[in-house]
Order: C-alpha cells, then sequence, then structure tokens
C-alpha cells in the first residue's frame, strides 16, 4: 500500500545533485537569445517607434504586432488582451517590440536604445478611481465582472439586530516569487509548426493560446513542460505570453530563440495577487449568533480580463467563510486599472476575502463582548445546513472539533491569559490569534464538467506503466503521487511507474494544474484508468500474479496495453451558472490556524514565536509531501502579512528587486507545526481532497488577530508593516 | 544581467604599486573593485558606469588584522567573514562584529570588504556606525603617498567623501582600550537576514560609578551618510545617570538626523525607532550604574 | 566583467548552477570558491583565475550521495528544486565548518538561500538529520 506512505519524490535525485533541466539550461544549436521592449507608459497612444543609432540593427531579429500571423490576443477568458501592444498601451511594461539575437548582452544594449514613443491618455490606478468611472478604461465602466449571492434579507435582518458592526478591509498586490524565473525556448516554422519548452503549469493552455496566435491546426502545436521552479498561480496563464513572444521571434528569425526573464523583468511585468478591499456589515444577536452578512468585495484585476472573474468567483463564494447565516448578500466586483495585469496566485481570491471574515469576526467578538473562538463556535456550517450560495453542506464535517484541537496543540487559552496579565507592563507584547476556514477543491461549479479532463495509462512489455497526464510537477509532488496512486490501483510497485513529461504531443489534456484539483480530480482519473487498465488485464487468461508478464502477453497478443479515463460529472453535484447557485464545490478542506506573535514595542517590529496548522484534507497521501505544502503555503501567507510590499509609482512596480521585495529567509519564519485529521472524500484517490492552495488562506488573518491582540489596535491592512503599526498605535481603538 | 559587457573593463594587475599607478595616471578613469557585492548588483542591473576597473581583490597588502599593544588594524580588505571569526574584535568591538554578522547572508560575508562597504558610502550601511562609535581611523594611499583621515570626518555627504579619485582606503584603525564600556548595536531590516537597515543604532558609553564618563553614539539610515549624534552624545556627556536622562537625550537626537521617505520606510518611523533604541540604550545604563 | 556564472552555465555546461535573481539574494547561484561560499553572479570570471570551485555537481561522490542529499530526498527538502543545489551547497559548506550546528545555527547558516516552496522547515530537519551521519569527532 502506497497511499499515506512518505514515499520519497520520485524526482529528487535530479534536483538535489543539479541534474533537473529547467528551460534555461537547454541550448539549441544556432539559437538566439529574445528580449521584449516594454511600454514606459501606463496608458496612451504609440505614436512612434524609434531604433536608435549604435547596435547593428541589420543583424537582429524584429518582431512587433504587424508580424503575427493569427490573431493578436492573448487567448483566455476575454480577447481583450493584445500578445503584442499595437496602436496603444493599456499599462506600464505592456510589451511592445521583440527583438533576437545570439549575444545576450548587445540585446540588452539593444533593448535600451529602441523608444517607444506614447501620448499618454490620464490612467486609473486605485479601486475607487476605477469604480467612479470618470475615466473609461476598460468597457463600459471599468468592470469585469460582477457576482451577487443572495440569500435572506439583510436589509431587514439587520434593522432588528443587537448589534451591527462594520469593517472595511484590505490587501495588498503579491508577487508570486517562484526562485525560477518565467523562461520559454521556441522552435517556430512554417513547414513544421511551432513548438515550445518552458516553465509553466499548464501546457494547455499555452497550446490554445499558440493555435489563435499562429492560426495553426491543433497537430501543428506543440508544447513540451520542462522542470518548473516554482509556479504558485504565477505561470498558470502568465506562459502563453511569454510562449507566444519565443514562437513569434523564431517564426521570423528560422531560429530556435529563448527567452528567459530577468528577476526585475519578471517582477515588474508579469502577473500578482489581485488587491482587494471588502467592507463587512455583520449583524449578531447579543450572544453572538449570525443574523446577518453583507459583504462588498472588490478585487483589482489591472489592465485586461485575464482570469479575473474567476478569481472574482471564487473570492466571493468564499466571502462568508464556514459559517452558516441565514441572511446574506455577497457582492463582487472586478474592476479594471492600468497596472500590469494581476492573476492567479495560490488561494485565488479566497485568502483576500477569508482575511476580511477572520479578522472582522475577531473585531464583532470584541464588539458584543464574547470570545473570539465562542463566535466561531456559535456560528459554524453544520452538515445538513445550507452555504451562502445554497449548498447544502452533505459531507461530515466538524469545525468545533478541529478548533478545539488546534487552540489546545497552541495552548491559546492559557497563553491569553498569560499575555493579558503581562502585556500591560511588557515592552515586547505577546499575541496570540486563530482564523478558521475553508478550501473549496477543484474548479468552481461546473468548471471541471467543460474541463472534461483525461488521464491515459499505459503499460510496456517489461511491465512498467507510463501515466499520461498534462498535470505538471511544479514542486508540490504530482509525479510521486500520481506514481502512488497508480501503483496501489495495479498492484504494482511505485517504481514500476513513470508519469510522462507533459507534452501536448503525448499527453491527453488533464485540465491545468490550479485550483488544488490536481491530486484530488486528476489523481482519481489517474486511479480509474489505472484500475481500467488492471481489469483489462484481470479479464485475460492467466490473471496477473505476474504483473509484467501479463503486459507483455497482452501486448503481444493485442498490440497495445492502454486504458484513459475522463471526468464525468458527479452524481448529486449541481451548480446553476446563471444563477450563481448550487453545489459551488465538490468538497471542501476545513482548517483552524493558530499564530503566537511578539510585538516588539521599541521598533513596532512583529516577529512569530509559533505557527499551528490544523486541517481535515480527507487523506493524506503522502505525509513528508502534504506537510511540505501546509508549511510552503504558511511561509507564503506569512510573506504576504508580514513582509511583501508591492511599491507601487505610477502604475509599475518601484521595487522589482529582491533586496526591496522582501520574502521571509529562513531567520524569519517560526516553527510550523502541522496536523492533519482525515475524513474521506468519496470522489477523491484514496479519499483525499484538494491542499494545495488551503494553507494559503489561514495566515493572514491568525497574524493579523495575533497582532491585533498585542498592539492593542486593529488591523485591517495586509502587509502589517512596523510604520504602519507605528501610525495605528496612534489611533484609540473603537 | 543588463550591461553590454563590452563597455567594460576589470584588470587585475596584481600588485599594489600597479594599482596606484593606474590610478594616478589617469584620474577618474579608472575605478577601485574590491569584492563585487555592491559594485556587481549595480552591474547586473544596468547602472554601473561602464569603463575600467582596476581590482584590488587579491592586493596583500590590504589584507589582515593586526592587534598591537594600543591599536587594531585591519586591512581595507576584511571580508566580514573575517571579522566575525577574529577574537580579539569578537572581545574588544563587539559591535563591529554584530554589524558583520548581520550584513547579507553568508556568502556575501565571504566577499564583502569593509572597505567596500566604507568607499560605497550607503548611509546604510552596516558597520560604520560601529566604526564611528570606535573612533576608526582610516588610511588613505596613492601613488603621491599616504595619509590619514579620522573616519568621523570621512563622509561629508550622501555618497560624498573624502577620498580622491587616485586613492584607495589602505586600513581602518581601531582604539583599544574600550572592552569595559555598556555596547549596544541595534540593525532594524526589513527581515532577520539580508535586509537593508531601516534604521541602524550602535552606542558606547564610559559608564564609571553611576557618571557617563564618555559617550559615542552613531547613526545609519537616518541622514545621507552615516553620522555621529554629538548632541545626543552632549545631552549624555558627563551626567549622571538617572531616570530623566533618556528624554533629554532623544529630544536632542532629533537634531542630530535627517531621515527621508524611501521604498524601505519613512522619515517619521526612522525617527521615532532612532529615539527609542537611545532611550532603550540609556535604560540599559541605568540599569547597569550600580554594578 | 563577465560573471562566473555564466562561464560555469554556459562554458562548462554546469547548469546546476542556477540563475534566480542575478543580485546576491536568493543563492540559487551558490558555489564553493576557494573552499568558501559565494554567490557567482556576483564573482567577476577574473576573480575565479585559479581558483577551486565546487558546484552541486561536485558533491555526490560519484553515484554515492552525500548525507546532505540523501537527507534532503527522505525529508522532503526539495520542492520545485530550483533553490535545492545552491541550498545543498550551504548545507555542506556549514557542516564541512561546524558538523554538529543547532537548529538556529542551520537557520543562520541558510539565511543566504531563498526557498520559496518548503518554508524551510523540511529542509532544517534534513541537515538536522544529515549531522547525525557525520562522524562526531569528540567520540
Amino acid at each position: 500500500m502506497h497511499i499515506g506512505q512518505p514515499t520519497p519524490r520520485k524526482e529528487a535525485r535530479s534536483k538535489v545533485t543539479g541534474q533537473a533541466r529547467y528551460v534555461d539550461d537547454l541550448a539549441f544549436p544556432g539559437m538566439l537569445h529574445g528580449v521584449t521592449v516594454r511600454s514606459p507608459s501606463p496608458r496612451g497612444l504609440i505614436r512612434d517607434i524609434r531604433y536608435e543609432p549604435g547596435i547593428p540593427w541589420d543583424e537582429l531579429t524584429v518582431v512587433t504586432a504587424a508580424d503575427i500571423p493569427g490573431a493578436n490576443v492573448v487567448a483566455l477568458i476575454a480577447d481583450d488582451q493584445p500578445c503584442l501592444a499595437d496602436d496603444r498601451v493599456n499599462h506600464a511594461e505592456e510589451p511592445v517590440v521583440l527583438l533576437a539575437h545570439r549575444d545576450r548582452s548587445l540585446l540588452e544594449e539593444a533593448r535600451r536604445r529602441v523608444t517607444i514613443e506614447i501620448e499618454p491618455l490620464p490612467p486609473v490606478y486605485t479601486i475607487d478611481e476605477a469604480l467612479a468611472a470618470t475615466t473609461v478604461i476598460w468597457g463600459e465602466d471599468n468592470i469585469f465582472k460582477t457576482y451577487l449571492v443572495s440569500h435572506g434579507d439583510v436589509e431587514s435582518a439587520s434593522a432588528g439586530a443587537d448589534a451591527v458592526v462594520e469593517g472595511e478591509y484590505e490587501t495588498d498586490a503579491q508577487e508570486q516569487l517562484y526562485i525560477e524565473p518565467n523562461g520559454m525556448l521556441a522552435v517556430a516554422r512554417r513547414e513544421d509548426g511551432v513548438t515550445v519548452w518552458g516553465s509553466m503549469q499548464c501546457p494547455y493552455y499555452i497550446h490554445r493560446a499558440l493555435l489563435r496566435l499562429f492560426g495553426l491546426p491543433a497537430e501543428r502545436i506543440r508544447v513540451v513542460q520542462m522542470e518548473t521552479g516554482g509556479g504558485f498561480g504565477g505561470k498558470e496563464e502568465y506562459p502563453s505570453i511569454i510562449a507566444g513572444h519565443a514562437a513569434l521571434l523564431s517564426w521570423k528569425s528560422g531560429r530556435p530563440v529563448k527567452i528567459v526573464y530577468d528577476r526585475a523583468e519578471d517582477m515588474v511585468a508579469t502577473t500578482k495577487r489581485h488587491p482587494s478591499r471588502t467592507r463587512h456589515r455583520t449583524a449578531v444577536t447579543k450572544d453572538g449568533r449570525l443574523v446577518a452578512m453583507d459583504i462588498d468585495f472588490v478585487i483589482d484585476g489591472g489592465a485586461y480580463c485575464t482570469l479575473s472573474p474567476v478569481v472574482l468567483s471564487r473570492g466571493t463564494i468564499h466571502a462568508t467563510g464556514p459559517y452558516y447565516c441565514p441572511n446574506v448578500r455577497v457582492r463582487g466586483t472586478a474592476v479594471a486599472t492600468n497596472v500590469p495585469p494581476h492573476g492567479a496566485f495560490r488561494g485565488f481570491g479566497a485568502p483576500q476575502s477569508i482575511f476580511a471574515l477572520e479578522r472582522h469576526l475577531d473585531r464583532v467578538a470584541h464588539a458584543i463582548g464574547i470570545a473570539p473562538d465562542e463566535l466561531r463556535r456559535k456560528n459554524f456550517i453544520q452538515t445538513g445546513q445550507t452555504s451562502a450560495v445554497g449548498q447544502v453542506m452533505r459531507e461530515p464535517m466538524d469545525m468545533p472539533a478541529l478548533l478545539d484541537r488546534a487552540l489546545a496543540l497552541s495552548d491559546y487559552h492559557a497563553k491569553r491569559v498569560r499575555f493579558d496579565a503581562a502585556n500591560a507592563s511588557a515592552k515586547m507584547k505577546k499575541g496570540i490569534g486563530f482564523a478558521a476556514f475553508m478550501h473549496g477543491a477543484g474548479f468552481t461549479g461546473s468548471g471541471e464538467d467543460h474541463l472534461a479532463s483525461v488521464v491515459t495509462v499505459e503499460a510496456t512489455p517489461e511491465g512498467r506503466v507510463r501515466v499520461l497526464s498534462s498535470c505538471t510537477e511544479i514542486g508540490q509532488g504530482t509525479i510521486t503521487v500520481f506514481s502512488q496512486i497508480a501503483a496501489d490501483a495495479l498492484g504494482i510497485d511505485v517504481d514500476a511507474i513513470e508519469v510522462v513529461q507533459p507534452d501536448t504531443a503525448v499527453v491527453p489534456d488533464s485540465g491545468p494544474t490550479v485550483a488544488s484539483r490536481t491530486c484530488m480530480v486528476v489523481g482519481k482519473l489517474v486511479e480509474s484508468a489505472a484500475m481500467g487498465l488492471r481489469a483489462t488485464l484481470e479479464s485475460g487468461a492467466g490473471g496477473i500474479s505476474d504483473f509484467p508478464a501479463a503486459c507483455r502477453n497482452h501486448i503481444q497478443q493485442f498490440g497495445a496495453l492502454r486504458a484513459s479515463s475522463q471526468y464525468r460529472p458527479t452524481a448529486g453535484v449541481r451548480w446553476d451558472d446563471e444563477r450563481y447557485q448550487g453545489d459551488a464545490y465538490g468538497t471542501y478542506a476545513w482548517a483552524v490556524y493558530v499564530a503566537e506573535v511578539t510585538f516588539d514595542t521599541t521598533t513596532f517590529e512583529v516577529s512569530l514565536d509559533d505557527f499551528v496548522a490544523v486541517q481535515e484534507v480527507g487523506r493524506v497521501i503522502n505525509p513528508v509531501l502534504a506537510t511540505g505544502q501546509i508549511e510552503g503555503g504558511v511561509a507564503q501567507g506569512i510573506g504576504w502579512t508580514l513582509f511583501e510590499r508591492v511599491v507601487w509609482r505610477e502604475g509599475r512596480m518601484a521595487n522589482a528587486q529582491m533586496t526591496n521585495y522582501i520574502m521571509p529567509t529562513s531567520m524569519d519564519l517560526p516553527p510550523i507545526r502541522v496536523f492533519f485529521e482525515e475524513r474521506p472524500y468519496a470522489e477523491g484517490p484514496g479519499g483525499a481532497k484538494g491542499i494545495g492552495e488551503l494553507p494559503m488562506d489561514g495566515a493572514a488573518p491568525a497574524i493579523a488577530n495575533a497582532v491585533s491582540y498585542a498592539a492593542g489596535v486593529n488591523v485591517s491592512h495586509i502587509p502589517i508593516t512596523p510604520e504602519s503599526l507605528m501610525a495605528l498605535m496612534e489611533i484609540p481603538v473603537a | 544581467m543588463r550591461s553590454y559587457l563590452a563597455a567594460f573593463d576589470l584588470q587585475a594587475p596584481g600588485d599594489l604599486g600597479t594599482v596606484l599607478r593606474l590610478l594616478a595616471e589617469q584620474p577618474g578613469v579608472w575605478r577601485p573593485f574590491a569584492g563585487g557585492t555592491d559594485l556587481m548588483v549595480l552591474f547586473e542591473a544596468g547602472k554601473l558606469a561602464p569603463g575600467k576597473y582596476v581590482s584590488l581583490w587579491n592586493l596583500k597588502e590590504l589584507r589582515g588584522i593586526e592587534a598591537g599593544s594600543d591599536t587594531v588594524t585591519l586591512g581595507a580588505l576584511t571580508t566580514y567573514a573575517e571579522v566575525i571569526a577574529d577574537p580579539v574584535l569578537q572581545s574588544e568591538f563587539p559591535l563591529i562584529c554584530r554589524a558583520a554578522e548581520q550584513t547579507g547572508g553568508v556568502a556575501t560575508q565571504n566577499r564583502g570588504t569593509l572597505g567596500g562597504n566604507i568607499a560605497n558610502g550607503s548611509p546604510a550601511a552596516d558597520t560604520p556606525p560601529a566604526l564611528l562609535v570606535y573612533d576608526a581611523e582610516l588610511e588613505l594611499i596613492s601613488a603621491r603617498g599616504a595619509r590619514r583621515v579620522p573616519y568621523g570626518r570621512f563622509h561629508s555627504g550622501y555618497k560624498l567623501m573624502d577620498l580622491r579619485s587616485d586613492e584607495i582606503i589602505r586600513s581602518i584603525t581601531l582604539p583599544r582600550g574600550r572592552r569595559s564600556w555598556v555596547q549596544t548595536y541595534r540593525k532594524v531590516g526589513t527581515r532577520k537576514a539580508q535586509a537593508i537597515s531601516k534604521v541602524c543604532f550602535a552606542a558606547g558609553a564610559d559608564l564609571d560609578d553611576g557618571i557617563i564618563r564618555d559617550v559615542r553614539i552613531a547613526c545609519g539610515s537616518v541622514a545621507p551618510a552615516v553620522v555621529r549624534c554629538p548632541r545626543a552624545e552632549a545631552a549624555l556627556r558627563g551626567r549622571t545617570v538617572d531616570d530623566t536622562l533618556a528624554s533629554g537625550a532623544a529630544a536632542a537626537l532629533a537634531e542630530d538626523v535627517a531621515p527621508i521617505d524611501d521604498m524601505r520606510s519613512t522619515a517619521r518611523y526612522r525617527l521615532h525607532v532612532a529615539r527609542n533604541l537611545l532611550i532603550e540604550f540609556v535604560t540599559e545604563l541605568v540599569s547597569r550604574r550600580t554594578h | 566583467m563577465s560573471r562566473l556564472l555564466d562561464a560555469l552555465r554556459t562554458d562548462l555546461h554546469l547548469t546546476g548552477v542556477k540563475e534566480g535573481c542575478g543580485e546576491g539574494e536568493c543563492g540559487a547561484c551558490s558555489i564553493m570558491l576557494d573552499g568558501r561560499l559565494v554567490n557567482s553572479c556576483l564573482i567577476p570570471l577574473i576573480h575565479a583565475d585559479r581558483a577551486a570551485i565546487v558546484t552541486s555537481e561536485g558533491v555526490a561522490q560519484g553515484e554515492r550521495l552525500h548525507a546532505v542529499q540523501q537527507a534532503f530526498i527522505t525529508h522532503g527538502g526539495a520542492q520545485c528544486g530550483i533553490c535545492t543545489p545552491g541550498m545543498v551547497l550551504a548545507a555542506v559548506s556549514l557542516l564541512e565548518r561546524q558538523p554538529h550546528p543547532s537548529e538556529a545555527e542551520i537557520r543562520t547558516a541558510l539565511a543566504g538561500n531563498l526557498c520559496r516552496c518548503t518554508g524551510y522547515m523540511r529542509i532544517f530537519e534534513a541537515v538536522l538529520d544529515a549531522c547525525r551521519h557525520t562522524p562526531n569527532e569528540s567520540a
């Protein structure tokens, strides 16, 4: 039995010996390097492009929008984003001109000598400016998408309530900061078509984008994933752009072209987490029962639509958290501004709305004079109750027990007593805070139905089994987890499984590597395909006591041994896209996180002393990998909360260096203590639920609650900086 | 890597005489290059001026830590790692060691040099405030000879220093005899390691029988250059330590510094925290007065 | 003034040395230069003249992995793997100087190697485990 075992990561050896091959480790004969010349201005009309003297321009390949063979569009949801700016730009760093040459150093000099002259138009930078629509920069009103979740009557329910508490919460952009920057290597020729190798999460997203860009038939586009040094969502949709650029340069030059961003370019030009602003108006009874939740959730999508409607959707659905409330209204809005488009980042809208909710509920508790954990206990949703979007929660869950366990493991109650006693006279004040939350795994609503993902497994005559799926290994453990699942389903050893390199010429479309779906949804398809292959063998003469022999015989007889499995909608799970109601997710993982902090009143710095993460995840397929996912996600959440701040100047990230955009080092993190519970999910492989994004939701509100307690202030903005805490301490607490 | 390689020339003649001759013969043309931890960062960002650079890295005359009876002399090319590993510095000049330990990570500490740090002239440099507290003296050399400059008079403004285009720093000399001083070094950065400081506070006081016989206070990241804080010192020097002392010194400190808002922090924060750190230091003196 | 990093990767095909930032912040380009850990993106090639260099490809003894590498595999010290070559070298370098560091000393020694995936916990465990397989001088 491999499921549940700490099976060592299958590709670990190549990673610890430096043998793993990432895109920048590839070089082809005759290869050119490529660079991107970008808009200096946040919004305006392109009047002229000048190639200044001092560069041997005839040696360089130059590509502009005019060179695009197909449609100048980055295919995603709305067709609003061009691959290269044509007559206008809508954000700083928007790509305009591509250059290629074999000398990378000369290219950098050439890049400086291209002048893009822009006649400026007034830019919009903030959510308020976008909503005011005095200047319209997108569509008719700067709004990409809205959603309305409505249940009961918040107005009249609030009017009669014992207490109504309002709050406004903001979160800033966050850079994914994978240590390997974006990169693509393309070979594009009229005779053969287009092949790209690169750093990516979703080969078929790139495939679809290149189809549109080149206007070629599907079989002439091939996308191959190289070892990828981190993604976190930052390589979900963005790679389609850099792949298109490398391919266009290759198409025009007739040579292989590699584009690898340096850190500054990657930070300044690629997607980040959507900034958000959430307003809460919560009505409760005097003993803490929720009567009405009125929530206004707005995210800033940047200059183009990209994935904002989907981020908004997830954020909107998670805005009411793991609670039952009879009257709910959630208005979700995604707006356009003239900054580089924001995009996917682990959590995908949920960290933003959950931060607001869990911070707000602590304030509600404080306002009516009950303990924060008491307030949660009174309102946790239970099996059989209906969520804000109308989903009857059919599965067993026990948030009160999870809360009890998290508070016990962190010694929460005893510490509160000690901290209360000591803080008044202490220079180093202590705080402890928690967040209770859940995360829906898989695509929202009917998303999985539309994806209709496919996995294929095939056996070799030697009895090795190859798993063919487009889901990528980006560090989360796809290869190992798929191997464990397939090995169990087939009754063979995990070493006999090979998860093949995702290559659209070879693997079927299993959907993107996002949304915490890889293990739960696609892993289930791996399981069922493997079971199908096993059933094929079992039905033959001789059975499978000797697996390799059985494979050899079958292949000799029939030519091939292969089975595929395609996602089918789960019975009884229904989502209404039109009315935005129903079963939003097949299942949820549930969690309570607790953060303990020290607040230094001399320097206003916050340091973390302990972090407890308790979650119910269905089934832990691999404890080492699962623990690593939680620890890593918590670390990113800590970064977002305390360290990572994007400094914006005129619509551009001004601190685009790792020396000025601060992520935690090994000295900045506390012990992160991870605990799992398991209530198997029937549709998951071995009962597993998705967990990749879950940890991103809990750190910010837990820390914000702890800091608010320690410093005696109302933290309502992420990131929490010493400067902002100093300013807050000058305001009397309401 | 944004620089055009062909526009740069780095030479390593290998002997001090040749280096000084190059610097003298073509003033302003050749620029000294030590460990590279500052210049290479600028180079890769496309922000280093193209031209000629002469490497000091392999010049043995600029290396070594010598402990004499009255002074300790550090070669300009002493790395942070070498500072941290030196037993005399650890025991008698702890503030320099704290500064070195908090500069970058291990890899930076193996290449960054004190001379490079001084000559780079950043107001956020980590060791300079400690050097100011210890009354460091620099030896500057050129083809014309040598001269000595008290480090307290070396920086005159943002990236302005008493270093001519044909000169390099040869060594840093520290007077001994302050082991018994009460000393503190506090760097407030954006994170616990690999951080550029937002406020840096270094101080030492000769506390004798409850009286502050002498005191040094130096700050980084609160002015265009690292600074001594003479008004804060004057509020403390010669005074008997008591609970009323801190606020006067903190008020005086505001006159010694001129912090700004920048990408990392705000003027308000810097001033507030610098004062808090000074108060913390004076509070420490109060707690030690009975010893 | 070309970088040692580029000479290693492009001329010597030692692609185990990675470029993560080009600013000496992330440590993905860490190598050993004359026995000391340095960021190769900040070393001008001329400073590596006649130097002894060890990259991550040189840590294992043929097929036999170093204790640190084996521990990384066992404890999940590598996720996406891009920081791993530099991180392994930083850990190896630490254990050469200090065979039995505390967790605090490990944190300090690895502070110049950034990891975005793991949150460092598995890495600390791996290094602590690797120490147990290093002969103790006093024994």
